[in-house]
């Protein structure tokens, strides 16, 4: 893969992978979307300007779960029609890889598990029981979303995806699953829900009055 | 896109943007940064698309039931446990049971680091709202939420129908969602459903008064009006309470029932018998009794008078005198019997005994002065005097026990009214007395 540090291809611009397994990233200066190949970095595209942001979490956050701490470097964001969320990817300081979900100010961290056999999206209806690694999860909510943007480094290339189809899960202790459908094989990401501050966020967002 | 463009990660100056309704033109605040997906105008009730710049109108209601104004107006900020919220939204939203409409109304709090949080204020009840982590488990009519079982109180169907300010979801006056309700006082399990989600909330019971504290607002919140389906309970736990505090006093007034008795002589001092011929002069009638001695502690004295009264009666007035000091203790006691037939049955009334008991009386020796009176017209009556020393006097203990159960019986009483009174709007209204807490 390319080196850790090079240049964007479109400006320039130095670009510092912070997590040597991340595939995609986003020059932060043109906003070029580029993806890692073994020889250098390929722009695939262009991020829109975002909307306005509303979360406290932001490229460089730090904060701490289960004794181990961790730091922002990624994001996607999502719309529904109910609003939006944001998916930031997180590096834990043992070199692992998780996700932040910050969908109005609800946190839940989770990690891509393995699971193979799970359920098509035509099947999944709310209210369906589902268990894994013994734990058992109930379907509260189905989410047909679309992709809204992306930021900073990610674990796969994420940047031509339009209409994506997500199912939420919920367990009796605060364990948290997903459905991703976003590919023809669904993800499952599993975890929980966390609480703003037991997480022990530095880097924050300042809101003005706040 | 040359180089100099500032990374898009620097945050945009968040700030209560100044915006205008496209439809009246009056000035609309943004208060919850970007979170605000809609917001409606206070002066033309257009609720406007507020991701979009130009704040499309996505919706004009007209208020049905008049409008109506929040007790805690929008943008007030207040402290809820700890953590500061500001009023961004409120809306009033309806159920219709029997026929009769039921309006309560919710205020969005917001906090741009804490999820989304909820007043709701019901005819002054208020209730502090958020969305559970946790997944509760539903089983027949009770739902399991963290090791807590709540009973279910009521299904409905709920319909937004005011809105005001701005709101971190797609708002819209005749949304309609079905609404089902768990109580364990002084919490509140509910669960809104559609077609594509169900949320889960829990509530905890606040008074007024706490609410206007916490948001410092002026003058005095709404009187509460009847038991809401998660107040707590004035007097349920107290019930327990004063249970286990009646029996603890019952154990001790047995306890000292049983010393009491135990210590107490019970012996009999004096007993004579006599008789009393009806047609003797009155005067011949009085006379004294040989001495006796009332012996141990300053205790009292029964004085016991029996006699064959049958349909008659005897009045006898006593002297119990000190030959030692002269101090006396004048009393009549009456023994009386009578019996028969009516058109109701027998009956009977009286008895042929007659006890008294005198207190504080010292050891000595002592004789009695006897004076009978009888119905001159009767046949001879044979009665006998007894006098016992130090009995234990147990109609007293008899009174305590009342008086530790009467208010025991009283706060259950009304323990199990308040509960009558909460279930009695909740869709398993109680049919018999007892629906209290187990």
């Amino acid at each position: 893969m390319t080196q850790p540090v090079s240049n964007c291809p479109n400006c320039g611009a130095k670009i510092i992978f912070q997590w040597s397994s991340s595939v995609q990233t986003v020059c932060q200066y043109c906003k070029s979307i580029l993806v890692r190949t073994d020889v250098d970095l390929k722009k695939v595209g262009q991020v829109a300007d975002l909307p306005p942001d509303s979360s406290p979490i932001q490229l460089n956050t730090e904060g701490i779960y289960r004794n181990k701490a961790f730091v922002v470097i990624g994001r996607i964001l999502y719309e529904y029609d109910q609003g939006g969320w944001n998916e930031w990817h997180i590096m834990m300081n043992d070199g692992t890889s998780a996700w932040l979900s910050d969908a109005q100010n609800e946190y839940a961290i989770s990690f891509a598990s393995n699971m193979t056999g799970l359920p098509t999206p035509t099947r999944v209806r709310v209210g369906q029981q589902y268990s894994w690694n013994n734990q058992r999860y109930t379907l509260t909510v189905i989410t047909p979303a679309h992709y809204r943007g992306v930021e900073g480094e990610l674990p796969f290339q994420y940047w031509d995806k339009t209409d994506v189809t997500f199912a939420d899960l919920r367990s009796e202790t605060g364990r948290f699953a997903t459905l991703d459908f976003s590919d023809e094989q669904p993800a499952l990401y599993l975890g929980e829900f966390v609480e703003f501050d037991d997480l022990k966020l530095k880097n924050l967002r300042s809101f003005e009055g706040w | 896109m040359s180089a100099g463009t500032p990374p898009f990660s620097n945050p945009p100056k968040p700030q209560a943007q100044a915006l205008n309704c496209p439809h009246c033109g009056a000035a609309i605040t943004l208060r919850s940064l970007g979170h605000a997906e809609t917001v409606v105008c206070e002066s033309c009730h257009s609720i406007l698309d507020a991701k979009d710049p130009n704040l499309q109108v996505l919706q004009k209601f007209e208020a049905i039931t008049g409008v109506d104004r929040p007790l805690i107006p929008l943008g007030t900020r207040g402290k809820l446990r700890g953590v500061d919220y500001e009023v961004i939204g409120f809306q009033r939203r309806g159920i219709k049971v029997e026929g009769i409409s039921y309006h309560w109304h919710e205020y969005v709090l917001f906090n741009p680091y804490k999820p989304i949080r909820y007043l709701t204020e019901y005819n002054g009840h208020w209730n502090d709202i958020s969305v559970c982590k946790e997944l509760p488990v539903v089983q027949l009519a009770t739902a399991n939420y963290l090791g807590e079982v709540y009973k279910h109180f009521q299904s409905s169907d709920a319909t937004t129908d005011f809105v005001l300010g701005e709101f971190p979801w797609q708002v819209r006056v005749g949304e309609h969602a079905a609404v089902v309700e768990y109580v364990k006082p002084p919490r509140v399990l509910s669960a809104e459903k559609s077609a594509n989600e169900v949320t889960w909330s829990i509530g905890e019971y606040m008074y007024g008064a706490d609410i206007w504290k916490s948001f410092n607002l002026p003058g005095s919140p709404p009187q509460a009006v009847g038991v809401y389906e998660n107040q707590p309970s004035p007097v349920s736990e107290n019930v327990k309470g004063i249970w286990a505090a009646f029996l603890a006093f019952a154990i001790l007034l047995l306890v000292l029932m049983a010393g009491f008795d135990l210590m107490s002589h019970k012996g009999t001092a004096f007993e004579s018998s006599y008789r009393l011929n009806s047609g003797e002069p009155k005067g011949e009638a009085s006379f004294v009794t040989n001495i006796f001695d009332l012996e141990g502690r300053t205790s009292n004295v029964e004085v016991t008078t029996s006699a064959t009264v049958d349909n008659s009666w005897i009045y006898v007035n006593y002297a119990l005198i000190n030959q030692d000091s002269g101090q006396d203790w004048d009393f009549g006691r009456e023994v009386s019997y009578y019996h028969g037939y009516d058109s109701d049955g027998s009956w009977t009334e009286g008895s042929q005994k007659n006890t008294v008991i005198i207190p504080s009386v010292p050891a000595g020796h002592y004789y009695l002065r006897i004076e009978p009176e009888v119905d001159p017209k009767h046949p001879p009556i044979a009665y006998s005097v007894e006098v016992k020393r130090d009995v234990p006097v147990l109609g007293f203990f008899g009174l305590a026990f009342l008086a530790l159960l009467l208010p025991a019986v009283a706060i259950t009483w009304r323990a199990i009214n308040f509960e009558r009174m909460r279930w009695a709007e909740s869709d398993h209204p109680p049919i018999k007395i007892g629906n209290s807490e187990e």
